[in-house]
């Protein structure tokens, strides 16, 4: 039997012979109704970048979250240069070297970029006043290093996205930084800006900054990424150096879990094609996407995200009508510019965010229920049939098994599950004949889960024609007819139920 | 993984409707003034109905106002123009409603003219005033503080400019009518029951509820918020017209300076009654009781001698002590979500 102390000599040994910047061990991170983590563990060596991949819903936002100091951890611990840290704000992990480049960039538009580097520590002259010489020949000085050609006079606002993160990444240095994360830099930039951004990266590299790196694309792996650790379902799945693996092994990492039967997909019997889809474009954002919907079916859409599946939704429902091409519904080209207009043509579209778009959170179970409902009768002369109603909705509450004492309970109190109940059932009220789900089953118990799977293969047996918009490939597999698969707002294919797979998605989402 | 936070909300909590709260608040603030009356004053000061009826008289007023304020709150938005929709329609509406024995009216050849005449005009401008106030919420997305302010300054403009600053007298019988007896709270309670049925019972109501809870969510459930928000700013300002009439007929007089800082006082009144500034929540029951409280505070510290000047000072503490009362709610809630 070997001594603790014996134990505790090889640790120290292995700790010098390979010294982490950053380690991180045991975590796990509780939301309500979820488990984002559990027992993860992360490592990141000085001078290297190190990529975080998985699938959305992997746990890799909320890791690299508490990694800055947004989120901490319910367990597990976090080390810096080999000792235990708490980070208790984004600005604290900042002071101890721990900077952050956001998606969305958090700079202040108004102001120039000197004035937004050196916030809270401009340089001052004698009579205590902010000394813009000073602080524009620092941020000059700080460019230069960089090889970054970015005037620090000028307001933030007249930048390019690139050019902001930039200077963000410069702000980060001027931290003196020591480990940097970046959250898909690459998704609003050019190829030229990409290749320009990686000669920065690598030049951080070579000062022995750790660069932790988030992106769903493979070749970026690839390019830019010395090692990368996978996660799956907020569980830790391995890390390996990129030169180890192929592509193939990458996918297999991050899709390769069971597939349980959790999925009662029920066969229904396809009819007629209700929607037509053709050449659907919003500028900016989306182009070419069409295909048809038959009564019955269950249309998956698979894609990353930001590969632009809710914007179509969005589009087919009117909530940001599309600037090109045609939807026919029953083979009639009608017209959808508002959300109104869709229902009248027979839709409803759950969206993906519960509370943003979904929730009347302060109202009760009943009124958020009844809402879309009531633009179709249920009312007399303005008044609403309230009884007739609440009979309606008890049945649904019954028939979706939504967990609450009774009507008048206000949603806020549900679980998400229940929630999401409620807005699903919000839907049914208005009898739609094509049903777009946003996301049915994100951030929701694997009961709900199966209920709702349960309740959409329900509604294609009933002729409905459903769109189901999902991260989640297991369920977009064992759901759909059909999957539609997009990539930076194209469509990269549609695969029949029968030829579709992980991998084949995978290919066709990831490129 | 258990349903885990499938927590229904204690069945005690629920079966306690929010209008309990503000009965309990009302009847604290009029024991406090009983109290304070036996020790200050030696005297009773609920035993007083002709201070009651005084009380509530002056309160309608603000009170018809509040009702609309709590609609547009409910929605979201604000209104701070109505005080200024009193003075401006207060003075139109009595330019058309003065009698012939008056030798200099603004009108010599439109006097006695029947009461029902002014009273259109001045429910019809501020009906005017609101939908210009939604119009410009709607359509131009401005936040509704901005496009409300602009009115309250022009409005208030309209009515000085009107007479060039000089009040506008000599009402006809009919027309000051209105404004007797228990007519202002006749009014006020009228227009109560009509907007709390058409809040609880009606699609306007729903509607209104849904975008204070969540605009964009309403508009994906197929409303047509921009729409509805027009009405509801046009119903505020109809209100607030109404009150202009009887404000003037009251008064058988119409000034420029009339209903200054009303629309403070019927944003308070609706914070006091339980109508959350965030949107979503309220209740126009809960207003009527806001107003009454309001009323109750000010007849008891004159009851008591209290200096005006504190009065006002006072007045500012609650309506930022509701305000606040609202914000921990709101926090409390989330919290538990």
């Amino acid at each position: 039997m070997i001594s603790t102390t014996t134990l505790q000599a090889i640790e120290d040994f292995k700790s010098k012979a390979r010294p982490y910047l950053l380690e991180i061990e045991g975590i796990r991170k509780e939301f309500p109704g979820v488990v984002a983590l559990d027992g993860v563990e992360f490592r990141l060596r000085p001078g290297t970048v190190h990529a975080l991949m998985g699938e959305n819903g992997a746990g890799k936002s909320t890791l690299m979250k508490i990694i800055a100091g947004v989120y901490s951890p319910d367990q597990g611990t976090i080390k810096l240069r080999g000792d235990e840290v708490r980070l208790k704000s984004p600005k604290d992990a900042l002071e101890q070297g721990i900077a952050m480049i956001h998606q969305e960039l958090a700079l202040m538009a108004w102001m120039t970029v000197a004035e937004n580097i050196w916030i809270r520590r401009e340089p001052r002259n004698a009579l205590g006043l902010i000394d813009h010489k000073r602080m524009t020949a620092n941020t000059r000085e700080l460019f230069d290093q960089l090889k970054i050609g970015i005037d620090p006079s000028a307001e933030v606002n007249s930048l390019t996205v690139a050019q902001k993160q930039m200077v963000e990444i410069a702000k980060a240095v001027s931290y003196e930084s020591s480990v940097l994360i970046m959250d898909e830099p690459t998704s609003a930039l050019t190829e030229s800006e990409v290749s320009h951004l990686f000669e920065i990266i690598r030049d951080l590299r070579s000062r022995n900054i750790g660069i932790v790196y988030i992106t769903h694309k493979m070749n970026e792996l690839f390019e830019i990424a010395d090692e990368f650790s996978v996660f799956r379902d907020g569980h830790y799945v391995g890390t390996h150096a990129s030169t180890d693996v192929t592509r193939d092994d990458i996918i297999r990492m991050m899709v390769g879990r069971e597939i349980t039967n959790m999925f009662p997909k029920e066969e229904a019997p396809i009819g007629d094609v209700i929607m037509e889809v053709k050449d659907l474009g919003l500028e900016g954002v989306f182009s070419g996407i069409s295909f048809d919907l038959r009564r019955g079916e269950i249309l998956g859409v698979a894609g990353l995200v930001g590969s632009g599946r809710s914007n179509v939704a969005e589009a087919i429902f009117g909530m940001v009508p599309a600037t090109e091409g045609a939807i026919r519904i029953n083979g009639e080209e009608t017209t959808i510019s508002s959300p109104a207009d869709a229902m009248r043509a027979g839709m409803a579209l759950l969206t993906e965010d519960r509370k943003e778009t979904g929730c009347f959170l302060p109202l009760t179970i009943l009124e958020n229920m009844q809402i879309a409902a009531l633009q179709h009768g249920h009312s007399r002369m303005g008044y609403v049939d309230e009884s007739g109603l609440r009979i309606l909705c008890g049945e649904m509450k019954n028939a979706m098994r939504i967990k609450t004492p009774n009507l008048d309970e206000r949603i806020e109190n549900l679980s998400g599950g229940n929630q999401q109940k409620v807005l699903i059932a919000r839907w049914l009220l208005t009898k739609p004949k094509i049903l777009i789900l946003d996301e049915p089953t994100r951030g929701i118990d694997v009961g709900a889960k199966a209920e709702i799977h349960r309740l959409i293969s329900n509604l294609a047996k009933e002729g409905v024609a459903v769109i189901m918009i999902s991260s989640e490939l297991p369920e977009v597999l064992g759901m759909s007819d059909r999957i539609l698969v997009m990539h930076e707002g194209r469509m990269t294919g549609i695969l029949d139920r029968a030829e579709a797979d992980q991998v084949k998605i995978m290919e066709l989402a990831a490129r | 993984m258990e349903n885990v936070q499938a927590q229904p909300a204690s069945p005690t909590r629920r079966k306690l409707p929010q209008e309990l709260n503000i009965l309990t608040v009302l009847i604290g603030v009029a024991l406090v003034f009983e109290l304070l009356g036996w020790f200050v004053q030696g005297q009773s000061f609920l035993g007083n109905p002709q201070r009651l009826t005084i009380m509530i008289l002056q309160v309608s007023v603000v009170g018809i106002i509040a009702i609309g304020v709590t609609q547009v709150i409910i929605t979201g938005g604000i209104d701070l123009s109505s005080g200024s929709v009193v003075a401006m329609t207060a003075m139109i509406a009595m330019s058309f409603a003065q009698t012939s024995e008056f030798a200099r009216a603004i009108y010599p050849g439109l006097t006695d003219l029947p009461a029902i005449v002014p009273i259109l005009i001045g429910v019809g401008l501020g009906l005017m005033a609101g939908l210009i106030n939604g119009a410009l919420i709607a359509l131009t997305g401005i936040p509704p503080f901005i496009a409300t302010l602009g009115m309250m300054v022009t409005a208030r403009g309209i009515a000085k400019w009107y007479t060039k600053g000089q009040p506008i007298s000599f009402p006809t019988e009919s027309f000051a009518s209105i404004g007797s007896g228990a007519w202002p709270v006749a009014i006020f309670l009228l227009a109560a029951v009509i907007f709390h049925v058409a809040l609880r019972y009606t699609r306007y109501g729903k509607f209104t509820y849904a975008i204070g809870a969540n605009a964009q969510a309403a508009r994906v459930s197929g409303i047509n918020v921009q729409a509805h928000l027009v009405k509801v700013y046009a119903i505020a300002g109809m209100l607030a017209g109404l009150a202009g009439v009887v404000t003037a007929a009251r008064a058988e007089t119409a000034q420029a300076g009339m209903g200054m800082m009303y629309e403070l006082d019927a944003i308070a009144a609706a914070v006091i009654g339980g109508t959350s500034l965030s949107g979503g929540r309220g209740r126009i029951f809960g207003t009527v009781i806001g107003t009454v409280i309001l009323g109750l505070m000010m007849s008891g510290f004159t009851f008591l001698r209290v200096d005006a000047y504190y009065q006002e000072i006072v007045k500012g503490l609650i309506i930022v002590a509701a305000v606040v009362t609202d914000v921990y709610r709101q926090k409390a809630r989330v919290k538990k979500g």
